[in-house]
């Protein structure tokens, strides 16, 4: 069985805060939840399915079902930290296939920047019963230095340059400058990016994506609802998601799970990289995107340096456009979970619907990857493949 | 040339992994080997990852290893180097690289095992750079 074809985003809202402390973590929650059904042209008493992460509060969806006032015959709350939200757009259509329910919402919502979190920089408190913990704890992993540590072999083993890395970010300013809700709206430079100060080697302040407050979400439909609606129809042809880890002391940071969510979104939907025309790749960081791009293919393994450099990914002029509405580096990484965000930017260049300045044209193919966890230890990567209808 | 003055958080220590740090508190880095499929992993568990077989027993490591990766964390109040060390055995650990000047740390750099404590709780494995 396949999900091709089996499902259509038919909502998407990114909520306009980057900065909530008057806001509680539910009420952004329900605040999505409203943007995202008024955008698909659907009501509260239509959703019959609810999808939530980690982020939900309290015991998510049954916290989340009771503070909304939903009334669902299914529900799923996978967590694989900010790669959740690609995966349950994938549930959500396998759910759809097998009848368990039509209308499908998904929420993410956070609040770090609001609670002072050093999102990359502070260590953070898991269950002393984690496996690893023991074992990692001690040394102070950080978001940021694990990701370093990926940047940090990538340049040893493969070449690649801090300055190839900066494209990534210059482009993703490129982009953000015409966002209006963007957090960073200024374009910068290559030279800005590696004369910015160093957090961990060898990663600068501006390969690290932004604090936000915020969220979003999906509204996701059987084929016979959409057709139903009067929005553009997004259809999902293809979904993959992986786990990677330390294989029990086997480490190799040259690649993360795009080695084989990739393979599986594009083989379910019947397409090769050299056909997509749009890309939202999660950028926690700029060596994640760089990462992500080889491993699904867009580019031989340790070329991604080569492949992102000089302005390819700005839309316009470059090869592959990408993360058009700023991403994670520039415009928004709500909760500090990255692949909604991802998915509503894919929506919006399918539906034709991205701003003129970025908008790609003849935008009928679209990939949308998250990656969750850390790709220094452990992750989830999620890959869904998109076409305008 | 910068010292480890971080403040080592303590392991929690449960049963699958009290042996690990009553060797750490002897000076000791042990590691786990199958003895149904023959292969080392890390870090340590009661049943192989790879086989899934329960006869697995702790060795001694030789303590020298090769730098796989590292990262000198700089916005840290006490900067400090974090890396991932192919042991000897072939299995690769997350450890720190300490007493040592971090900016003379190399991907390939050998290094050695030392014992660091931690706050209120058993000594840690980290290694140094082998002279
Ligand atoms: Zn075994």
């Amino acid at each position: 069985m396949t999900i091709k074809g089996k499902a259509y985003i038919a909502g998407a809202y990114e909520h306009p805060t980057r900065h909530a402390p008057d806001k509680s973590l539910a009420q952004l929650h329900a605040e999505v939840a409203k943007g995202a059904l008024e955008d698909a042209g659907l009501g509260k008493a239509d959703i019959d399915g609810y999808f939530c992460a980690g982020d939900a509060p309290g015991l998510g969806p049954l916290s989340m079902i009771d503070y909304m006032g939903l009334r669902v015959r299914h529900m799923d709350s996978t967590e694989t930290g900010g790669s959740s939200y690609a995966i349950h757009v994938a549930h959500a259509a396998q759910a759809i296939a097998a009848g368990k329910c039509s209308v499908a919402l998904i929420t993410l919502a956070g609040r770090p920047r609001a609670e002072g979190m050093a999102t990359g920089t502070a260590p953070r408190t898991y269950s002393a019963a984690a496996p690893d913990v023991g074992f990692e704890a001690p040394y102070a992993p950080v978001v940021a230095n694990m990701y370093a540590m990926c940047a940090m072999r990538h340049m040893h083993q493969y070449g690649t340059t801090s300055e190839q890395l900066a494209w990534i970010k210059v482009a993703a300013s490129h982009h953000a400058q015409h966002n209006p809700h963007a957090l960073l709206r200024e374009v910068v430079t290559v030279e800005d990016v590696v004369n910015s100060p160093m957090i961990a080697d060898p990663l600068h302040r501006l390969d690290c994506c932004v604090i936000t407050d915020g969220g979003g979400a999906l509204i996701v439909v059987a084929p016979e609802v959409a057709k139903s609606l009067k929005r553009p129809k997004v259809k999902l042809l293809g979904a993959g998601e992986a786990s990677k880890n330390q294989v029990g002391g086997r480490i190799d940071l040259t690649y993360s799970g795009a080695v084989w969510s990739g393979p599986r979104a594009f083989a379910e939907a019947g397409v090769v990289p050299g056909d997509i025309k749009y890309v939202s790749i999660y950028d926690s960081f700029t060596i994640t995107v760089l990462m992500t791009l080889e491993d699904m293919g867009f580019c031989e393994k340790g070329q991604g340096g080569r492949f992102v450099a000089d302005g390819a990914l700005i839309s316009g002029s470059g090869r592959l456009p990408f993360n058009t509405d700023g991403g994670g580096l520039c415009n928004n990484h709500p909760g500090n979970r990255g692949s909604m965000t991802k998915v509503i930017e894919a929506v919006r260049q399918l539906r034709g619907e991205a701003h003129p300045r970025v908008q790609v044209k003849n935008c009928d193919l679209a990939l949308a990857h998250g990656t969750g966890g850390s790709l220094g230890t452990r992750h989830g990567s999620a890959t869904l493949i998109l076409e305008r209808e | 040339m910068p010292q480890q003055e971080r403040v080592i958080a303590a392991p929690p220590v449960n049963p699958e992994t009290k042996p690990f740090w009553d060797a750490a508190a002897e000076g000791r880095l042990l590691i786990k080997k199958c003895l149904a499929c023959g292969e080392w992993h890390y870090y340590p568990r009661t049943i192989c990852p790879f086989c899934f077989s329960d006869r697995t027993e702790w060795e001694p490591a030789s303590g020298r290893g090769t730098i796989y990766s590292y990262s000198v964390m700089r916005r840290a109040p006490v900067p400090y180097a974090i890396a991932y060390v192919t042991l000897e055995e072939g299995v690769t650990m997350m450890t720190n690289i300490v007493d040592c000047d971090l900016d003379r740390i190399r991907i390939g750099g050998k290094v050695s095992l030392v014992f660091k404590p931690s706050d209120g709780g058993p000594p840690v494995p980290m290694f140094t750079l082998r002279a």
